[in-house]
């Protein structure tokens, strides 16, 4: 108990950092990875080709060689300069996106085609039948897998911390410079990432019950 | 072919589609031909920072450093499957108290990221005065993240399976452990391979995380190298290589997953999952666990 109430002022802003940094990623990845999915399911062949490259490089890639990258080899680029927390927001986003693409483009699929028909004979326009009838329906399915997504995002984020950026991974190495158990330490930090989790499941389950439709 | 979001297109659209198709050609070469400037330009293809590829002890060490990462990958991956069938095992036991336990275990394995995990492992036992190396660390956190997530597939495996399976077997006289081990799990299995596999591909990848506990695995090679001035500090050329080798191992792993699905569809010992809210299950979370 004493590692963690002696030490509020570590743990209070480093997991409000890997919030932050959760929630960055969430949205910029939630952006990129729907456009991703809308390349992948258009009529452009070179379109879908490209989302297709991205998707199975990206997938493939392990997210520490992705923060590797970001963190180590981009500077070298001399493109626009990033802080370590801005890098490790485009490296969780860049990776998180290729598997959110993957859970829009499903859940897409999982609208009968005779839906589209149906409203396509009714005489709909294009953004009458996406708005009104494929992504309302597309959405319920859709919402379990994508915060499964989301939670494995909140998890990823602790990478940072081997990535000088100051958030709820890295609680350990200050505790072990300022002499406290780091067992003690990580097992208070265990508990955190289970509130959090615990909290995205429970949006999960009362999102899942509200929208759930009998098909 | 129509599909969901478009209708066969008729002339004016093909027109449309023909222009896109143009524009997004020259859009996408022109981030292309950025992106290789800016690699050029700060001299990154010069042959300077690639001559380490070149040196017979680099190339012994690069293989070495896959061989590293293989070897976690195959530890972790034996142990994960074998911790996998195990819980797997315990949250459908008909004992209510090894349910419970089970449960609460798998839950709490798959709720605290993978990386805290392995800290646990190698910074946080030598505290209790255990004494660990980065790869039990490494292997460690493998098989309990990624058993957890394993014990949830095959779990929902053995459910979507139909319940005339279990009912015909019980109707034949079966104790519950043969109707288990003989009539449901080679079944669940078999429905689950491509799925398993895919965790198994995210467990490959996960062996990266030793990189930041100095393990010397693929990732940390790259690092190594790319920080060496003697070859000109190719951090990038080194970053690129190991990717790819990574891409490689991972695609080899995901293209025999996608075989496996294949010869299952022409089987004819497949039967249809029933109950695909459990596969749907099974999927997210092998998708969603995409750490490392």
């Amino acid at each position: 108990m004493d590692v963690l109430l002696n030490n509020l002022d570590l743990f209070g802003p480093f997991f409000l950092t890997t919030i932050e940094l959760f929630a960055l990623a969430a949205v910029g990845s939630l952006i990129f990875g729907t456009i991703l999915a809308m390349m992948r399911v258009s009529p452009v062949p070179v379109f879908r080709w490209a989302g297709t490259a991205y998707v199975t490089v990206v997938r493939n890639t392990p997210l520490t060689l992705v923060f590797l990258f970001f963190v180590f080899a981009y500077p070298l680029l001399k493109i626009v300069d990033l802080s370590y927390f801005t890098a490790a927001v485009v490296a969780l986003t860049v990776y998180t996106s290729a598997f959110i693409c993957e859970v829009v483009r499903s859940g897409i699929n999982t609208v009968p085609i005779g839906q589209a028909e149906a409203a396509r004979a009714l005489g709909l326009g294009f953004g009458q039948i996406i708005g009104e009838i494929v992504l309302p329906q597309a959405l319920r399915s859709v919402v379990p897998p994508l915060i499964s997504t989301l939670i494995a995002l909140l998890k990823n984020t602790t990478i940072a911390a081997g990535f000088s950026v100051t958030e709820a991974g890295a609680i350990r190495q200050y505790l072990s410079e300022r002499g406290y158990n780091q067992l003690v330490g990580l097992l208070w930090v265990a508990l955190g990432f289970i509130i959090l989790v615990a909290v995205l499941s429970f949006v999960q389950r009362s999102l899942e019950k509200r929208w759930s439709v009998a098909r | 072919m129509s599909t969901v979001m478009f209708d066969i297109p008729g002339p004016k659209a093909r027109v449309r589609h023909r222009l896109l198709a143009v524009i997004g050609t020259i859009a996408l070469a022109g981030i292309i031909a950025f992106v290789v400037y800016r690699f050029y330009d700060s001299g990154q293809f010069t042959a300077r920072k690639w001559e380490w590829l070149q040196y017979k002890q680099v190339q012994q060490d690069l293989l070495d450093a896959v061989l590293a990462t293989l070897q976690a990958f195959a530890a972790g991956a034996v142990l994960a499957l074998i911790f996998g069938a195990v819980f797997a095992a315990g949250r459908l036991s008909d004992h209510g108290w090894i349910r419970g336990i089970s449960t609460v275990i798998v839950e709490f394995f798959r709720a605290i990221p993978l990386l805290i995990l392995i800290f646990v492992f190698y910074y946080g036992l030598p505290m209790a005065g255990v004494e660990t190396t980065p790869f039990i660390a490494v292997v460690l956190g493998l098989m309990l993240y990624n058993g957890s997530v394993l014990g949830e597939i095959f779990r929902a495996g053995v459910q979507s399976l139909p319940k005339g399976q279990s009912e015909a077997a019980y109707a034949l006289g079966m104790r519950k452990t043969r109707v288990m081990v003989s009539v449901l799990l080679p079944q669940a299995i078999r429905a689950m391979l491509p799925t398993i596999i895919s965790q198994l591909v995210v467990l490959l990848k996960d062996t990266a995380l030793g990189f930041l506990i100095t393990y010397p695995e693929l990732l940390y090679y790259a690092r190594f190298i790319g920080s060496q001035g003697q070859f000109g500090r190719p951090i990038v050329p080194s970053t690129i290589v190991v990717g790819a080798i990574y891409i490689a191992m991972c695609l080899l792993l995901t293209g025999f997953a996608t075989y496996l699905e294949k010869r299952n569809r022409r089987s004819k010992m497949h039967i249809e999952l029933t109950d695909t809210k459990a596969k749907d299950i099974a999927e997210g979370a092998a998708a969603g666990g995409g750490a490392g």
